[in-house]
């Protein structure tokens, strides 16, 4: 859909510039061209996103129950940029409930939605395989055993620590948890074989979350705590999240980034992008331990937010094309830009009270996905 | 313009030999044929040098041994056209010779402008240019088989396997693919070695065929050494007629079975 639109407005800017060349072939002015558009569509789809992504963020702090009315707050936002003011009406109070309360949510919404998403992408590049995401080798399912069991066993204990116990034990646990799995999947499969990673993955969500019944059962009055937890939520967000994991998400985004090229490579196999070169088990686990850090600072902090991790990258390789060079920018800038806006119903539909936000990601992202696979298979 | 030679080369699947004792020595610039009956173990010998399985022997590549080499090394000195290619549906005929780009950039580096100058430079000298931007899923199988030989020849290395390269195309396109593999070994001074079913084909444009059985060498030579009637019928157990054509062609024409 996008090659229809743009091959007429490329073609007469390429034009001039080979003109004055020594005559090229017809094959070669027209390969420049595709590969000319191919470069600026990627411009194109970056600077979208970024503007989805902006007037996410920008939605996400003009939008609560506070009562501010909406066209003051980017005015605000401007009147505390240094050499600028403006007035903006919006009084002291209120400019807290936006910094204080808003903005940190909305940073947090956003970088927890990068994080998933690119995850998830690079998962499903070094697995090859669709519906994998740190979530399917024990991250969540670890993280949800942690929090389990700091709720159930030191319910009340840990106000005046200096962290809060839960969501580190949470991050402990989803990190042990992939660890074990990939060595259980090495030990028995080697790791050239991706299946039986996965399969691995398997039998330890398995065994995690029958041990986290476990526990939920011998300790049912936390069973709401938990829940509330495991379906994740931005409420308490404070700046203080924020600083928590922004380090392990951009640590990790960057890793992942730099590791874009290799991710193609792996497209056509274990054993072709050994012939080509590329250390493929190397390759495989620093992008597993990547996105499994990042995403396990993400969770511990947000509870398991589900379905952002396979079905944003989705959505990109439908939209954008498959190559990871443009799967991984566009899934953190999309990923941001959607959970932002799942946010926003999360607090205004039941306010005061909040909607869980996994609940609000499964409930748009699911008939949306539904939605964009039938109109692809309708296209092709 | 490289030369490989192999001194003792074997591989082991845990207890099974795959390949035993491979000894022989390609010149710069050679076509060799390794013909044999399925399980042979020419497509262990192949990914053997390409470093997909371990092996034990010694590979040299211009004297040097392969082994020691940085994996990007060797994927620079040896291009591999595997029998069975992986190749996404999603990835556009570009991403995919870029690919063959691979062992050029640096870890963290990215295809520079030279990089993809050489693949569309590749791609139309082997009139691939149209299929740049089209999906490796809306392509045919002859197609698709000159694209894997894109990404080999974009490796830029000297010396090209090819482990069944015509076995899933029709006549035509296995006259054409390897074709263009004896020309692109006559314009490059590559080096090649191929491993083949046909043993009409694999005599017409080898110099040299190698017949393995069970692992090991069992006859090497010219083609018309090693495509006889009676050593095809011991090894391949097949009822063969081994006809000559006056242009020194040698076409290998099975037999059915009279009684039947």
């Amino acid at each position: 859909m996008t090659t229809a639109g743009e091959a007429p407005s490329h073609a007469p800017a390429d034009v001039p510039e080979d003109a004055p060349t020594t005559p090229p072939s017809d094959a070669l002015t027209s390969d420049r061209k595709t590969t000319n558009a191919s470069g600026t569509r990627s411009t194109k789809w970056i600077v979208c996103a970024s503007g989805v992504a902006l007037l996410a963020i920008l939605a996400g702090i003009v939008t609560g129950p506070a009562g501010l009315t909406w066209w003051r707050v980017p005015l605000a936002l401007l009147d505390h940029l240094p050499l600028i003011s403006i007035d903006s009406g919006v009084t002291e109070s209120q400019w807290n409930i936006l910094w204080e309360i808003r903005m940190p949510r909305v940073v947090l919404g956003g970088l927890v939605g990068a994080m998933l998403s690119v995850g998830g992408a690079s998962y499903q590049g070094v697995f090859r395989n669709p519906l994998v995401d740190p979530y399917q080798l024990g991250a969540a399912a670890g993280a949800g055993l942690g929090a389990t069991l700091m709720l159930a066993t030191f319910r009340g204990a840990g106000a005046d620590w200096p962290i809060d116990p839960v969501p580190a034990v949470a991050f402990v646990c989803a990190i042990a948890a992939v660890a074990m799995t990939y060595f259980v999947g090495a030990a028995f499969g080697g790791l050239r074989s991706t299946a039986t990673l996965v399969l691995a993955g398997v039998a330890m969500v398995s065994l995690l979350t029958a041990a986290q019944t476990f526990l939920l059962q011998r300790n049912s009055e936390v069973i709401r705590d938990v829940y509330t937890w495991i379906l994740g939520r931005l409420s308490t967000a404070d700046w203080e999240d924020v600083k928590l994991v922004a380090p392990y998400v951009a640590v990790s985004c960057v890793v992942l980034f730099l590791h874009r090229r290799h991710l193609d490579a792996l497209r056509v196999g274990d054993d072709e992008a050994t012939t080509l070169g590329i250390p493929v088990s190397r390759v495989r686990l620093i992008v597993v331990i990547a996105a499994t850090l990042g995403t396990a600072a993400a969770v511990s902090v947000s509870g398991l937010i589900g379905f952002v991790g396979i079905v944003v990258p989705h959505v990109v390789r439908l939209v954008a094309g498959s190559s990871y060079r443009r799967v991984l920018p566009l899934s953190a800038l999309f990923g941001a830009a959607f959970l932002i806006l799942c946010d926003i119903p999360a607090r205004m539909l039941t306010a005061p009270a909040e909607l869980p936000i996994g609940v609000v990601t499964a409930l748009v992202g699911a008939p949306f996905f539904i939605l964009l696979l039938r109109t692809r298979s309708l296209n092709r | 313009m490289s030369s490989i030679e192999f001194r003792n080369v074997a591989v082991r699947y845990g207890k099974r030999v795959a390949v035993h004792g491979f000894t022989a020595s390609v010149r710069s610039g050679e076509w060799l044929g390794l013909i044999g009956p399925n399980g042979a173990g020419k497509s262990s010998l192949l990914q053997a040098v390409v470093g997909v399985i371990s092996s034990t022997g010694e590979i040299d590549v211009d004297g040097a041994p392969l082994a020691l080499r940085a994996p990007s090394r060797r994927a620079a000195l040896v291009a591999y056209v595997p029998q069975d290619p992986m190749m996404p549906a999603d990835m556009t005929g570009f991403e995919y010779v870029l690919l063959g780009r691979a062992p050029y950039v640096g870890y963290f580096g990215t295809e520079s402008r030279r990089d993809r100058s050489m693949v569309r430079d590749v791609l139309d000298r082997l009139d691939l240019s149209d299929f740049a931007d089209r999906h490796l899923g809306h392509l045919s199988g002859g197609e698709r088989q000159r694209l894997v030989i894109a990404r080999a020849l974009a490796t830029e290395a000297p010396i090209l396997l090819l482990d069944e390269p015509t076995s899933a195309l029709d006549i035509g396109h296995q006259q054409h693919a390897l074709d263009l593999v004896e020309r692109l070994r006559h314009d490059h001074g590559l080096t090649v070695i191929s491993a083949m079913h046909d043993l009409t084909l694999a005599g017409m444009y080898a110099d040299r065929l190698a017949l393995m059985h069970e692992g090991v060498v069992v006859s090497e030579g010219e083609p018309e050494t090693v495509l006889n009637a009676d050593v095809l019928a011991e090894f391949y157990g097949v009822r063969v007629t081994v006809h000559r054509e006056p242009d020194g062609t040698i076409v290998v024409i099975p037999r059915r079975n009279s009684l039947l």
